[in-house]
């Protein structure tokens, strides 16, 4: 069973896109997991069930026992992060800026402080459409850990796809080089990187490579919209070309690309023509990749 | 003023608009661009400027003195975040997963673990005319975001005063870094585009910004592909829609070349002053 990660640095690259396009071609045999619990959005185009839910928790939020506090003003002078206002004469916890690192606890001389762990979103597993599952999330508003959700996802699809004797997961990661993204990356087999020919494209996906070398994974790009500048993305296959990342394909500039998410399908169901061919191409190559490495 | 510049979905316009706004509104009057997507920062690729300074930037992290320690055990058990951990007769740091709380140094009675900077990354301030760019970048494997867009908010505060007109380009998503990045705006301009996936992205973004109460308005880019949802939406949750930047390849065409659109293309111009009238 191998992993296969899909990135890109920048957001809106096509990202989401191609992984759906991937797990439709993958079909039974590839568990799907979406990491990217920030912006979730591959369920709009794998129809998911929903047939597990669970919350979960991460991380702890301070709450202070009115009753108990002596208003001795320890608590808001250790905290580094601002998070102990006093507000109409007694200290209350901002639950947005404290980090659960439980110091105000620690130095109370009441114990008025508790702890009490935060409820920072659901994950889910899902029958879809391509007859595999898919492990997905959704962070609670504002949620710190995400990086932990991901992990989370990410772990139960190594599980699902373990007992299913599924050949490949593949997992979409979330925009940037943050925690989410390191996350998404601890033990994959293979990076696929989307990513188009603009300045921040580039810019963006130089960024996040060197991220991936330290993890030290064999990764292949994508170029998306390869025809919007045509200069810029001569200059993307020399960087692969010079960091030895191979390069899987190019896709030109296409409205059926969100023509095929406006109705709900993956790109290689809805469009029957040179994106199909490509994206199947591409699938190939990248089990091919992974298989290989 | 505080203006900031935030989506859900990642790729939906942030940096173009929040350059072509900046760069507009500094033809008349003092403007400071700062760049919030420590992560992944763009805004300096549209931006002509000179470079006034440069700052590291850095965060505490404990370092274990091990004469001074005599293993009773306590910095391990402070720790929230494993970030510390005993092994056998050594302390170990872990700085990735330290939170810098300072629980572990203050608690240490023996002071063996003394707090100590750490670059996560840089700071560099631009100017040229009226305009002034503040960019932060995070260091490949740092993994928080938030100490630095904290960070570069605080210099912003310091160095330019309330009056002038601030925009922030945000980091895309909803959790912990957005909220960095918004908590002290005084408006929120949330950039989308009429797709399934902006719709969706659309609704965390406003879920999130009504949690920190905040004042918002919508700018549809890449306007007239997809469908009517997201303008449905934004009428049934009354969020004024600030403007429409419509479709185009000869927009992504200038914005893959890192040019400015508003100065090519007047209509986009126009939409800018939209947004202008609305909010200033």
């Amino acid at each position: 069973m191998k992993e296969i990660v899909v990135i890109s640095g920048k957001g809106g690259t096509g990202k989401t896109s191609v992984t759906a396009s991937f797990a439709y071609l993958g079909g039974e045999e590839t568990v799907v997991a979406d990491c990217d619990v920030d912006a979730a959005d591959m369920h709009l185009l794998l129809q998911p069930d929903f047939s597990k839910a669970e919350d979960f928790y991460s991380g702890e939020v301070a709450i202070i026992n009115q009753d108990e506090c002596i208003k001795c003003g320890k608590c808001a002078e250790v905290c580094r992060f601002d998070a102990i206002p006093i507000i109409d004469t007694q200290y209350i916890v901002q639950p947005l800026d404290c980090e659960g690192c439980g110091y105000c606890a620690r130095v109370c001389p009441t114990n008025a402080i508790t702890n009490e762990s935060q409820n920072v979103g659901q994950w889910y597993i899902s029958n879809i459409k391509t007859g595999s599952v898919m492990v997905h999330a959704k962070l609670a508003i504002g949620a710190d850990n995400s990086g932990k959700l991901v992990a989370k996802v990410k772990n139960e699809a190594k599980l699902l796809a373990k007992n299913r004797n599924s050949d490949f997961i593949i997992i979409d990661g979330s925009p940037g080089v943050g925690c989410p993204v390191v996350s998404s990356l601890s033990g994959a087999n293979f990076v696929v990187l989307v990513t188009e020919p603009s300045v921040s494209g580039l810019h963006d996906l130089k960024r996040v490579y060197k991220l991936v070398k330290k993890f030290n994974i064999k990764a292949g790009c994508i170029i998306n919209k390869f025809d919007i500048n045509e200069n810029v993305t001569k200059e993307i296959g020399e960087f692969l070309k010079k960091e030895n990342i191979a390069h899987i394909s190019n896709l030109p500039y296409d409205d059926n690309f969100t023509k095929a998410m406006t109705v709900g399908q993956t790109i290689v169901e809805f469009d029957k023509g040179q994106l199909q061919t490509i994206l199947t191409e591409s699938w190939s190559k990248v089990k091919q990749l992974t298989i290989n490495n | 003023m505080k203006i900031a510049i935030a989506s859900g979905k990642g790729g939906t316009g942030k940096t173009t608009l929040a350059t072509n706004l900046a760069s507009y509104l500094a033809e008349k009057e003092e403007v400071v661009l700062t760049d919030l997507d420590v992560e992944e920062p763009n805004s300096g690729l549209f931006i002509n400027a000179d470079l006034v300074k440069k700052e590291d930037k850095f965060k505490m992290i404990p370092e274990w003195i091990e004469d001074k320690c005599t293993l009773c055990g306590i910095c391990q058990k402070v720790c929230n975040f494993h970030a510390v951990i005993q092994l056998g007769t050594q302390i170990l740091v872990f700085p990735e997963l330290c939170h810098s709380c300072y629980a572990c140094s203050e608690l240490c009675p023996t002071d063996a673990l003394p707090m100590i900077p750490q670059k996560m990354g840089e700071l560099s301030h631009y100017h040229r005319n009226k305009l002034t760019f503040i960019e932060s970048r995070l260091e490949i494997g740092q993994e928080q975001a938030v100490p630095l867009i904290s960070q570069t908010l605080d210099y912003v505060d310091r160095h330019f005063p309330n009056e002038i007109i601030k925009l922030y380009d945000a980091p895309p998503g909803t959790s912990c870094p957005v909220i960095e990045a918004t908590k002290d705006a005084d408006f929120v301009i949330l950039v989308t585009e009429p797709t399934p996936f902006g719709l969706h992205d659309l609704k965390l973004a406003v879920e999130t910004m009504k949690e920190l109460k905040k004042e918002t308005g919508v700018v549809v880019n890449r306007f007239g592909i997809g469908n009517d949802d997201v303008l449905r939406y934004c009428k049934e949750e009354n969020i004024p829609i600030l403007a429409k930047i419509p479709n185009s390849r000869k927009i992504a065409e200038l914005y893959s070349s890192g040019e400015l659109i508003y100065r090519k293309l007047p209509e986009v111009k126009q939409q800018l002053d939209g947004i202008i009238e609305h909010i200033l």
